[in-house]
Parts: structure tokens; C-alpha cells; sequence
């Protein structure tokens, strides 16, 4: 049953990540200058003081093949991408992009998936709590409050949180993965230190995501308390608590779950943004440093990469599906 | 003028809506007309000083006087906002339009591109166009670089709402009449959904902003005008926490907050408005 789900999602899969691939060949192509050879030449001009700039072309030009047909071109370059050969740091020549990356993609990833889980599992529960008859008190009072959260882009959080927490109160660091003091190594007191700066910017996702799922939950929720199984299940005399959780939210759960998978993009965008407020390792900070370099490689290689991560985490939520879906389970034994 | 008034009080995020982006716009308006805007490019002002008489916002660390870069970027931040929104439904209104009424292979394969375009995630993919483009950006440059993705929703949503106009009565009636397909299109169905094109023009323009801000903040903006995403991205790479020169990160969050917040609840006031069967849920 996953297998089927699977080839049947594959193909959507494969042309997000060919698009993705497609852009990065062609815009630099299509723009009136090639902005790869622009910089190049710059850095030829700049001489001796640099790296080893003829390596760096004659790589460039066999990795792009510049004397083949585009179309040759076009091929050779997705082989390089479908083997993880993302080039070289123009910035940094000797280094290859796939290990820089590789460097900052556990930073954004811990961020992102705990922050993203936390501010799901909260929103859905309170966006139901607020549509749910006997809602308590203060949840009604706060969510007009929440809602409006839900406008502000991550980053303008993650500024007025800096400004609040780090500026004027200075309880939390103003950026950083760690202390500037502190080696990565894998102690206590290291994991203590990478927790505490991550707070803030984690922070910032949660309350700027809480207001998108609650809102949207709301809306599921009241749907659902209007269902004939709910009027059953109260008439049977189940306990709130039960019908709450188990008849409501249980149902309210499956379409969110969908809505997640289209989300990841976005969240993968904004948290560019949060990075590049607190300075914070990943490969948010890694994709801002090369737009400052006009690093075109570092550019291409995280914008690919985060894409098809995208892609992929989308396949798993869509894979996970069935195990929250008892009907489809259902329906694959048939 | 008493039935709209009336609609407001029903309306409460529509109205708070408006009321906050008017405010914003008058602001900027009546700033233009008082306020020298000239000022809010380098080296007009002394550097990074505190709010005072003379320069009632401050200035920052390249002497911009910010009252005027406040005034002179909400007007640049909200004109790239309305040029990409409006190609944005322009072009997504022609495809989704297109799609719906001529449908088979011209449908498969508007839609198809939509739905893979729309799983890219945007903001990604305006960072590799707009970095590739050389030289500075100017706003114009900018709207023109959002509005290369914009179309995507109002294309999808369009295309949903005139799907469903297809198959009504007086739609087949004027079929029977032998109207051609631009005459439905025209004629038929986009009147009938002006509402729904105005809210989704309020929604394209929102999301334009968000991205122009987004992409400004990591530099890819103009860097010879001031609009609010740039501030934000001096404001940034000058270190202005670190300098302690508050005034100069407070004030664009300030403005920025009250334009994303406007927008948003006068987008979602216009769905209401727009859509009558979400009223039902809320």
C-alpha cells in the first residue's frame, strides 16, 4: 500500500526537483549577462591575491561542458545535481558547496523540525479549543491576539523578540548558534549553550506559526462539532474530554496533516530569513553570506538542496498519511 | 454611506483593516507633503542620532534622516506591492479564466504547471532570479521579479471559481445563445466575480510585500532607495543592536508590523466579503 502511495506521488516529486534544477540552469543563462562568468572575470581581474582562479574556470567550464550544445549542457549539469555535485565555493574555492552545506543543513533542520512540530501540535490544539462550545475563558480572551501573529513574517518576530529579549532585558544572547567562547564538542555544557540560542529564534517560528494553524483549525473544528457523530457521541454520554479529543480533534487532525506537507515551503523560506536576524549557523545565514558574495554556486546548491528536502519531507507526511487515516487503511485491504 | 458603515460593525477585520492602512497612508501622504523625503538618502543628516526636534525619528548610521525613509518607503514598499499584486491577478485571472473555460489539454496543463510551481517554494526561487539579474534592482526591477511568480494563486483560485460559474444556469443559457468562449469570459463571469477579483488582488498584493520585504532584508533590494526591506537589511549589517541605536530597529518593525497586519486583516475582511459562505464559520 505505502509502495502504491508512493509511485503515485513520485512523479509530482521528480518535477518539483527537476523545476527547482531547471530554474538554477537557466535564469543565470537567460540574464543579459551571465552572472557566473561576470564574477569570474572579476576575480581573474583581481589576481594573484586569490585562489587558484584558472582552476576555478577550467573546472567551471568542464563541470558546464561551455564548448558542448546547450542541451548536452542541460543533461550533464542534472547528472551533477542527481549525484550531489554541487561545485565549487566561489568564495571559498577549494571548498565544495555540497560540504558547506552539509555543515549548516543540521543547524536549520533541528531548528525547523522541532519548531514546526511544537507550533503545530499548539495551534491545532487551541484553534479547537477556540471553536469548541465550552471554551475556556483566557483562550478566547488571547485569540484575536494569536490571529494577528499569524500576519507577521517570522524575521519581524525575530526582530521584536531580539529587540524585547536580547536589547532591552538582555536575557538571551543576540545571535549565534553558541557562544563565541564555547568548541563544538559533544558535552552537557555545549548542548545547554546550543539550546539556549536557539530559544529565541525557535521562538519566533512557534508564535508567528501558532496564529496560521489555529486559524485554520478554527475553521475545521466548527465544521466538525456540527457532524452527526458528535451529537451521537454526546448523546451516549461520552465525557467532554473524550469527545474533544478522540471525535473532534482526531478528525480535525487529517486535513491539517495535508496542510503541513503544502507548508513546508513556506517554512523553509521564512526560517532563511530568522537565520540571517540571529545570525544563527544554518543554511539560512549560508544562502545570505553568498548573496553578499555573489557566491552563484553556495546559491544554487542551498536553494536545490532545500527544495529537495522540501520535496522529500513532503512524500513523508504523505507516507505517514495512512497510519492517521484508518479509512485509507481500510480501503488498501479491500 | 450608513449600510457601509453598518457593513464595517459586522465587519470588524475589514474595518481594522482599513483603518490601519489608512493610517499608514495618510501618514506617508501627509509626510510627502510636509516633510522633506530628500533627506532620506545617505549623508543628508548627521550620523546615528537620537531622536530629537530636528529629525524627529533620528537618523541612521549613514545619515538618512528615518522620518523621511519611513515616509519615502512605505509609498516605495506599498508601489512594488500594488504593481507585482496587480500583474500577479492580472496574468493568474487570464490563465485561470483560460483553463476553466477552454479546458482538456489547455486545463492539464495551466494546472499542471501551477500546482508544480506552487510547491516550489517561492521565496527561493525569486532569490535565485533576483540575484542573477545584474547590477541593482531597482523597485520597478523588483515588482517585475515578484510578479514572475505571483500568478500562481490567483491562477489556481480563479481557475476553482470559474469552474464552478461553468456550470451555472444563466453561464449554459448564454452557451445555448451561441456565445463564444472570450464572451462568457468577458461578459458572464468576470463580472459576476469582481468581488472575489478584488479580494484576491488585496491577497496578491499582501504576498507580494511579504516577499519584496523578505527579499530587500537579505539584500537583494536597491541599494539606492530607501524602502522598508532595506532598511530592515542596513539596519542589520550595520549592527544596530550591537550599536545600541534603537530608534533605527524599532521604527521599520513598528511600520512593517502595522502594513503586514493591515493587509492581512483587510485581506481576510474582503474573503469575508467576498465569500459568503465563510461567514457561516466565524
Amino acid at each position: 500500500m505505502i509502495l502504491s502511495r508512493l509511485l503515485r506521488r513520485l512523479p509530482m516529486l521528480l518535477a518539483v526537483v527537476v523545476t527547482a534544477a531547471t530554474l538554477n540552469f537557466a535564469l543565470p543563462k537567460l540574464a543579459p549577462k551571465n552572472p557566473v562568468e561576470t564574477k569570474l572575470l572579476e576575480m581573474a581581474e583581481q589576481g594573484g591575491s586569490l585562489t587558484d582562479i584558472s582552476g576555478l574556470i577550467r573546472s567551471y567550464e568542464e563541470r558546464f561542458g561551455l564548448d558542448q550544445p546547450v542541451i548536452v549542457q542541460y543533461f550533464s549539469y542534472l547528472k551533477g545535481l542527481a549525484t550531489f555535485d554541487l561545485g565549487y565555493s566561489l568564495a571559498f574555492y577549494p571548498t565544495r558547496v555540497a560540504d558547506l552545506i552539509l555543515k549548516a543543513l543540521p543547524w536549520t533542520i533541528g531548528l525547523l523540525l522541532t519548531s514546526t512540530l511544537i507550533a503545530f501540535v499548539i495551534g491545532l490544539l487551541f484553534g479547537a479549543l477556540i471553536a469548541w462550545n465550552r471554551a475556556p475563558r483566557l483562550a478566547r480572551v488571547i485569540a484575536p491576539g494569536v490571529m494577528a501573529l499569524a500576519a507577521l513574517p517570522y524575521y519581524l518576530l525575530g526582530l521584536a523578540l531580539t529587540y524585547v529579549f536580547a536589547f532591552i532585558w538582555q536575557i538571551f544572547p543576540l545571535g549565534g548558534g553558541y557562544s563565541l567562547m564555547a568548541l563544538p564538542s559533544w558535552s552537557w555544557a555545549f548542548a545547554l549553550d546550543v539550546f539556549y540560542h536557539s530559544l529565541l529564534p525557535a521562538l519566533s517560528i512557534v508564535l508567528a506559526s501558532i496564529g496560521t494553524w489555529a486559524l485554520t483549525t478554527r475553521g475545521l473544528m466548527v465544521t466538525v462539532q456540527g457532524e452527526d457523530y458528535m451529537v451521537y457521541a454526546e448523546a451516549n454520554g461520552l465525557s467532554e474530554r473524550r469527545r474533544f479529543l478522540h471525535y473532534g480533534l482526531r478528525n480535525v487532525m487529517l486535513p491539517q496533516v495535508t496542510a503541513l506537507a503544502l507548508h513546508l515551503g513556506h517554512i523553509a523560506a521564512g526560517a532563511v530569513l530568522v537565520e540571517r536576524v540571529f545570525n544563527y549557523p544554518g543554511v539560512g545565514m549560508l544562502l545570505f553570506r553568498a548573496i553578499e558574495q555573489s557566491d552563484y554556486f553556495v546559491i544554487y546548491g542551498v536553494v536545490y538542496i532545500v527544495v529537495l528536502m522540501i520535496a522529500i519531507a513532503m512524500l513523508i507526511v504523505d507516507l505517514i498519511y495512512p497510519l492517521l487515516d484508518p479509512r485509507i487503511r481500510a480501503e488498501a485491504r479491500q | 454611506m450608513i449600510a457601509l458603515l453598518r457593513y464595517l460593525i459586522g465587519n470588524a477585520r475589514l474595518a481594522g483593516g482599513l483603518l490601519l492602512l489608512g493610517g499608514l497612508i495618510a501618514f506617508s501622504a501627509i509626510g510627502l507633503v510636509v516633510y522633506d523625503t530628500e533627506l532620506a538618502y545617505p549623508l543628508s543628516a548627521p550620523i546615528a542620532r537620537e531622536p530629537s526636534a530636528a529629525h524627529p525619528f533620528g537618523t541612521d548610521a549613514s545619515g538618512r534622516d528615518l522620518l523621511a525613509v519611513m515616509i519615502a518607503g512605505t509609498l516605495l514598499t506599498m508601489k512594488v506591492g500594488l504593481i507585482a499584486g496587480a500583474l500577479g491577478v492580472g496574468i493568474g485571472a487570464v490563465l485561470g479564466f483560460v483553463a476553466a473555460t477552454y479546458g482538456g489539454w489547455v486545463d492539464r496543463i495551466i494546472s499542471g504547471t501551477v500546482d508544480v510551481l506552487l510547491t516550489v517554494p517561492g521565496l527561493l526561487v525569486l532569490i535565485v532570479l533576483a540575484s542573477s539579474i545584474p547590477g541593482d534592482l531597482d523597485t520597478t526591477d523588483m515588482a517585475l521579479v515578484i510578479a514572475a511568480l505571483a500568478w500562481r494563486e490567483p491562477a489556481r483560485q480563479i481557475r476553482a471559481q470559474a469552474l464552478v460559474l461553468r456550470e451555472a444556469n444563466y453561464i449554459r443559457m448564454s452557451r445555448l445563445s451561441g456565445a463564444g468562449n472570450l464572451s462568457v469570459i468577458f461578459a458572464d463571469m468576470m463580472p459576476n466575480l469582481l468581488p472575489y477579483l478584488g479580494a484576491s488582488l488585496v491577497a496578491a498584493v499582501s504576498g507580494a510585500v511579504l516577499s519584496s520585504v523578505g527579499l530587500e532584508a537579505l539584500g537583494l533590494g536597491s541599494r539606492s532607495e530607501p524602502t522598508l526591506g532595506m532598511t530592515i537589511y542596513w539596519m542589520m549589517l550595520e549592527g544596530a543592536f550591537i550599536r545600541g541605536l534603537w530608534w533605527w530597529v524599532l521604527e521599520p518593525i513598528v511600520v512593517l508590523v502595522v502594513l503586514f497586519v493591515g493587509l492581512y486583516l483587510l485581506s481576510s475582511g474582503l474573503d469575508e466579503f467576498a465569500n459568503p459562505r465563510l461567514r457561516t464559520a466565524s
